[in-house]
Formats: C-alpha cells, structure tokens, sequence
C-alpha cells in the first residue's frame, strides 16, 4: 500500500473557502473539481483559483487531486498544463471509457513535465461513468504506470445504464465488484462513489461497510461530516488487530520450524489468510492505531 | 497594454470579486471594500498591485470588493479578470 485512501472528498474547484479549510477536516485525499461543479463560463477562473490554491496553500500530507475537463473539450488541456505546473499529485479523469483516454491524458502530462524537467511527477486516476467504461476496465486500469486508481461514477453510470438508483445499490454491484477485481489486477486502488443524502447517515454507514466488504480502498465523499464513518469503517478494530498480530506471530513461529500451515485457535491458517493479516496490519499502521513499537 | 473591462470573483465569504477597467489616470488606482481593510487594506494592495505588475499591467482602475479572500485567491482573481481584460494566455508564459 502506497498510502492510505480511505476517503476522497470533492470540492468544488470554484469555492476558495471550501478550498482553504477542506484539509482541516483530514480526508486522506482532497479532490479539487474543475469538472462538473465548475459553469462554462467560469472555467478559467476556477483554473486559477486550483493552480494557486495548488502552489500556496499548504494542505500537510494530504494527497491532493484535480478532476480535469475531458480531452475533447476546449478544457481538458489548459487544466493538465496549469495542474502540472501547480505541482498536483494526481490527475483524476472524468467519465473514463476506454485505454486510449488514459494514453491521451498520459502524453499530455508528459509534455508539460518534459518542460518543467520532471518527468514521471504527476499520477493518474481514471473515474468510470458508463457500461463502456466498466467493460474496459482493467484495460484502462493498466493503460499506464501512472495509474494509481479506478473510481466509479455512479451517477453517470446508471442514467447511461438507464437503471435507477436505490438507496441498497443493486444495480451498481456488477460495476463496484468489476471496479475492484480490475483494479486489484492491475495493483491499484479501487474508490467507490459518493453518497449524496447528507440527511441518511445510517444508510450511507450501510453502504460503507458494504464496499469495505467487496474490497475498496475507499469513497468519494462530498462533506467533512461522512470522514468520522468512513474511517470508523475502513480502521481495523482491536479485535481485528490482535487477530491479525496472533496469526503473524504463529505462521512466524512455524516457518521457523519449516512448515507452512498452522492452526490458531482451531481454524486452519494458510497464506491467504496470512495476507488478509498483513493487510490489517498495514491499514492499522497507516490508520495511525498500531505503530511499529507496538510490533516489537 | 490595452484593457476591456473585465471582472472575476464572487461575494462568497472567502472570496474577491475584482472588476478592472481601463485606466483614468497613470497607474494603478485601486478602490477596496474589505471587512478587514484595517489590518489587511495594505496586504490586498499590494497584491493586487503586484499581480498586475507581473502581467505587464501598469496602468488600470481596480474595484474589488474582498470577503476575506486568501492572498492566493486574490492573484487567482486578479489573473482571472486581467485575463478577460487583456486576452492574455497565462499558461503559455
């Protein structure tokens, strides 16, 4: 794990408030939006406001992220050029369909680093909004090495899919399990949607553990207030923890002694759940709840 | 360098709304409305001043109106409606 992405939280890339106050609330990473919240018209003032918000404003060790404009708008261009200069982590690409996309982002990317002198800078992240996007996947997952994440769109998708939307999400589990075995493929992150009913927490922690569940890395977020269950959720409990420290602890103790299969507490333990182990304890270090003292 | 009037910005808490217009007089002539022009007038100023300055902008009519806007976002909204004013490409300098 590269770092932790438990929640993603959108802000409009028009609103210097919310800018400037956004990494307070501590969302792993923020996401700046020049895409769908931003009018025609203020394109190019919400351009400026991100880039300099970008270079002056200091957001700690969040990871910071830019929705752009697609490629075939007069947009999409302007926005890779001035986030790459404003030293962005991550460009996140829109309503994403096919490899190609990704590659087309990728060369402009690489032209504005190749005149700044630092090649290989910026990452990507692709969002997936459509029946097409989600049949390619993984090809758009592995378009390029800049990849570090797929994320679904859930709105785009379901009026492409003309399925409607539901407080349970059936029918957006074909699109979330393929979302997360791509992305798994291709050794990214996977992030789901967002919840927009800011009124309806109980249901949003429902949907929080579902996608835990399935194997998100995390969520899209629209307010500070989802980040407590988010985290809640994606933080391993005690319990889980200790579980995880007693199975590492004995698969050591029997390599030691050169085998590979062991039983604690009666339950069979082999390299899979060794793995599933090792992630709870990765996630509980990056949570902040288990540091390396506590492993020694 | 020749001025359309232009204008950025909004009357959000956090924000400058700055509207540029041609100059009536040599330099640059800022009227201020800002909550916090006591402490800050000189600050925004100056900024505004220097945003301008570093687009080639010496002579212009500012009006801005300030709601506590970072100094970030005011060079943001100052380039924004320079831009507008003057059809310069900022990106490609």
């Amino acid at each position: 794990m590269d770092r932790l992405r438990r929640t993603m939280m959108f802000v409009p890339g028009n609103n210097p408030g919310m800018m400037a106050d956004a990494h307070i609330y501590g969302p792993d990473s923020i996401m700046l939006d020049l895409e769908d919240s931003v009018t025609v018209t203020e394109k190019d003032t919400a351009r400026l406001l991100v880039y300099n918000a970008l270079k002056s404003i200091n957001y700690g060790d969040t990871e910071m992220v830019v929705r752009i404009n697609p490629l075939n708008t007069p947009y999409g261009k302007k926005d890779i050029e001035a986030m790459v200069k404003a030293g962005v982590h991550v460009i996140r690409m829109p309503k994403t369909e096919t490899a190609e996309e990704v590659v087309e982002v990728e060369r402009e990317i690489e032209r504005v680093e190749k005149e700044l002198g630092c090649v290989g800078r910026t990452r990507i992240m692709a969002a997936i909004e459509s029946a097409l996007g989600v049949c390619n996947a993984h090809a758009i997952a592995t378009a390029s090495p800049r990849m570090m994440g797929i994320a679904l769109g859930a709105e785009d998708y379901c009026a492409n899919l003309k399925a409607q939307r539901t407080p349970e999400g059936d029918e957006l589990r074909l699109a979330r399990e393929t979302i997360v075995v791509a992305a798994r493929a291709a050794g990214i992150d996977a992030l789901d949607t967002v919840y927009s009913n800011l009124n309806d927490m109980e249901t949003f922690r429902r949907e929080v553990e579902f996608i835990h569940r399935l194997g998100f890395d995390g969520k899209s977020i629209i307010n500070p207030r989802q980040i407590e269950v988010v985290n809640e959720v994606f933080t391993p409990s005690p319990k889980a923890i200790e579980k995880a420290l007693t199975i590492i602890a004995a698969i050591k103790e029997a390599e030691k002694k050169g085998s590979g299969v062991i039983a604690v507490n009666g339950k069979m333990v082999d390299r899979p759940v060794v793995i599933r182990a090792e992630r709870v304890i990765e996630l509980a270090k990056a949570s902040g709840v288990l540091t390396d003292a506590d492993l020694q | 360098m020749e001025l359309k009037p232009a204008q950025a910005g909004t009357l959000e808490s956090g924000d400058i709304f700055v509207r540029l217009t041609p100059a009536v007089k040599p330099g640059i002539n800022i009227t201020l409305d800002s909550s916090v022009a006591l402490k800050f007038g000189s600050q925004i100023r100056n900024v505004i001043e220097q945003t301008l300055k570093e687009l080639g902008i010496t002579d212009a009519t500012v009006i801005a109106t300030d709601k506590g806007a970072l100094d970030c976002t005011i060079r943001a909204r100052v380039t924004a409606a320079a831009v507008r004013a003057t059809g310069k490409d900022v990106w490609a300098d």
